[in-house]
């Protein structure tokens, strides 16, 4: 990746990273450890992977996007408003009564949502029907959904994923943000889905390993990704839970709390810090 | 009555996915691995490429559907009603309802006529849990011809709907010029004494009620609900007002059905007897549909008992 291009979505993670911290701040509960995880992937997507335009939300050939971790939510909002698709400010009013910003992706309300999603084990079902459906038209669209590592302990995840396989669905990746943890520990110590490439590949994908938070192994990943022909793809990333504030990274009590004031502060200075030095 | 005339409803459902296919490119039937069931086989005979089988796997099948619907497609999706309103109940609240996609469920093999499979397979909990969906339409059509009808205003239908369809060939009760129309009961019989309100293979069992009741000079009004959600308010008030008292009956648990749907409404506006025929809150077993009808009491007589309760339970 260029230096300029990276520096530019760098810049991205960041600001979808305060987007995040912003949102949980204000709305006191939330997920922010699992959307921070996610930063890279969000930026290379909606900044450089996909066919998407913030002005036409709901343009038909538009490439799809279904958040199945949910509870990231947090992140993938800051990454919509900051490509445009609402503002910036409305980031404040997540899970706010009356806000559009539901706790989990609403696609009737918020612009560029693809799918509600939350539930997990559903969200790559529903990724994997927008992807069979581009087959049927013959539409050329593909479809990425990001799902948890613990959330494929859902039999729901293999169930859809020997459908994407039996069906050849090329134009379907799927992402794994492998950042071990989950509500209750490490994925090892409450069920692990360990070793997770294996599995994949056992059900027919063609999978890619990665480190998640490193723009050029992630630009690397979907390039490879659209060279796949009959069957789809996984990529399987290890990423830092927390990722991009100290305190939060690797550690599972981040995944369902909210900065308090003080944290607010702390991760928000980080954050701008890391912002300054970017822009020089 | 033209008894000699019967079909199954989940026959006439396949029939009526065949003839809409050649209607409209983009719908898409599904199914788990019940084709020759759900008698979604002949569009999948018809048009091999729009049909999808997700193999057994009803919650993934329903979630799929939420994602062609996302894109534009028409989707009927099929299983028994066991496995589509009960398995994937939640893929259904969350995936389709939540979103209010444009997904129909085929749901066949209701209720208890299933017959020799048993109790795993006899679903008389499905309108309870579909009801409580927000936005979603139900549909238990009384017979074959009905049952077309109800396919049909359910792919013209913006939003998910929940039908219901028997395994056991039905006598027709309704007509090919009886008027159907979503949300809106229709009176079969006219009668001042009690109303009869019933739904699916149960109004067969109902037109039958009101002759032997006419014979014992008692005038049963005769309603078909075959929409169970949104319930037709105004037919179900305008004979309370009427009758004075309502029977319901129905092949489901007589909790959260359409006898409940029905008290419901009477509670809140007009309260009268509402005396419900339906499966007594018990699971149903191995036989013969048509033993299993009666030992559940789901036949004319029962519903004849129930009408002279209700009449009885009147106030003056």
């Amino acid at each position: 990746m260029e230096a300029k291009t990276k520096k530019e979505l760098q810049i991205v993670a960041t600001r979808i990273r305060m987007g995040i911290i912003e949102g949980t701040y204000h709305a006191k509960s939330g997920h922010p450890g699992g959307s921070l995880s996610i930063a890279e992937d969000l930026a290379y997507l909606y900044w450089k992977e996909m066919n998407i335009d913030p002005a036409n939300p709901k343009k038909a050939d538009r490439d799809r996007f279904v958040l199945s971790k949910g509870h990231a939510a947090p992140g993938l909002y800051a990454a919509l408003a900051n490509r445009g698709f609402f503002p910036v400010d409305l980031l404040s009013t997540l899970r706010k009564t009356g806000s559009i910003l539901q706790g989990h992706p609403d696609m009737k309300n918020i612009p560029g949502v693809d799918m509600s999603s939350g539930s997990l084990g559903q969200g790559i079902s529903c990724a994997v029907g927008m992807a069979l459906s581009a087959k049927l038209s013959g539409a050329d669209y593909r479809v990425y959904t990001i799902l948890g590592d613990g959330e494929i302990q859902e039999g729901q995840v293999w169930e859809a994923s020997m459908f994407a396989a039996a069906k050849g669905l090329d134009n379907l990746v799927v992402i794994v943000d492998n950042n071990n943890l989950q509500i209750d520990g490490t994925i090892e110590e409450v069920n692990s889905p360990y070793p997770i490439p294996e599995k994949f590949a056992a059900f027919g994908f063609h999978v890619i390993e990665i480190d998640g938070n490193d723009l050029d192994q992630i630009e690397a990943a979907f390039a490879e990704a659209r060279t796949v022909k009959g069957k789809p793809t996984a990529i399987v990333q290890k990423t830092v839970k927390g990722k991009g504030v100290s305190y939060m990274e690797n550690q599972c009590s981040w995944h369902g709390s909210a900065p308090k004031k003080d944290d607010y502060d702390i991760a928000m200075a980080e954050l701008t810090a890391r912002l300054q030095e970017l822009e020089g | 009555m033209a008894d000699v005339m019967k079909q199954a409803t989940r026959d006439a459902y396949g029939q009526a996915l065949v003839e809409l296919g050649a209607e409209n490119p983009d719908l898409i039937v599904m199914d788990a691995d019940l084709a020759a069931a759900t008698k979604t086989g002949g569009f999948k005979k018809a048009y091999p490429d729009r049909f999808i089988d997700t193999g057994i796997a009803e919650g993934n099948m329903m979630s799929i559907a939420a994602g062609l619907a996302a894109t534009g497609k028409t989707v009927f999706a099929s299983s028994f009603a066991m496995f589509a309103a009960g398995r994937a109940f939640e893929q259904v609240r969350n995936s389709i309802g939540y979103p209010h996609l444009n997904v129909k469920i085929g749901a066949t093999h209701a209720g208890v006529s299933v017959g020799e499979d048993g109790a795993t397979h006899q679903c008389c909990e499905d309108i309870g849990l579909m009801r409580t969906i927000p936005g979603m339409v139900i549909l238990n059509p009384a017979d074959g011809i009905e049952a077309k009808k109800a396919v049909k205003a359910a792919a013209a239908w913006d939003g998910p709907v929940y039908l219901r369809f028997g395994r056991l060939a039905v006598p027709m009760a309704t007509t090919e010029d009886t008027p159907f129309e979503i949300g809106k009961g229709v009176e079969l019989v006219a009668g001042s004494d009690v109303t009869i309100i019933a739904t699916g293979l149960l109004v067969a069992e109902a037109l039958q009620a009101a002759e032997e009741l006419k014979a014992e000079g008692i005038s049963a009004r005769v309603i078909n609900m075959a929409t169970i959600k949104p319930i037709d308010k105004d037919i179900i008030l305008k004979a309370a007002a009427e009758t004075g008292c309502i029977v319901t009956a129905e092949e489901h648990n007589i909790i959260g059905g359409l006898g409940s749907a029905v008290a419901e409404v009477v509670c809140e506006a007009n309260p009268v007897p509402v005396v419900r025929v339906g499966v007594q809150d018990t699971f149903g077993q191995s036989g013969p549909a048509d033993e299993l009808l009666t030992l559940y009491g789901l036949r004319a007589a029962n519903i004849v008992a129930k009408a002279k309760e209700a009449i009885a339970l009147k106030k003056n």
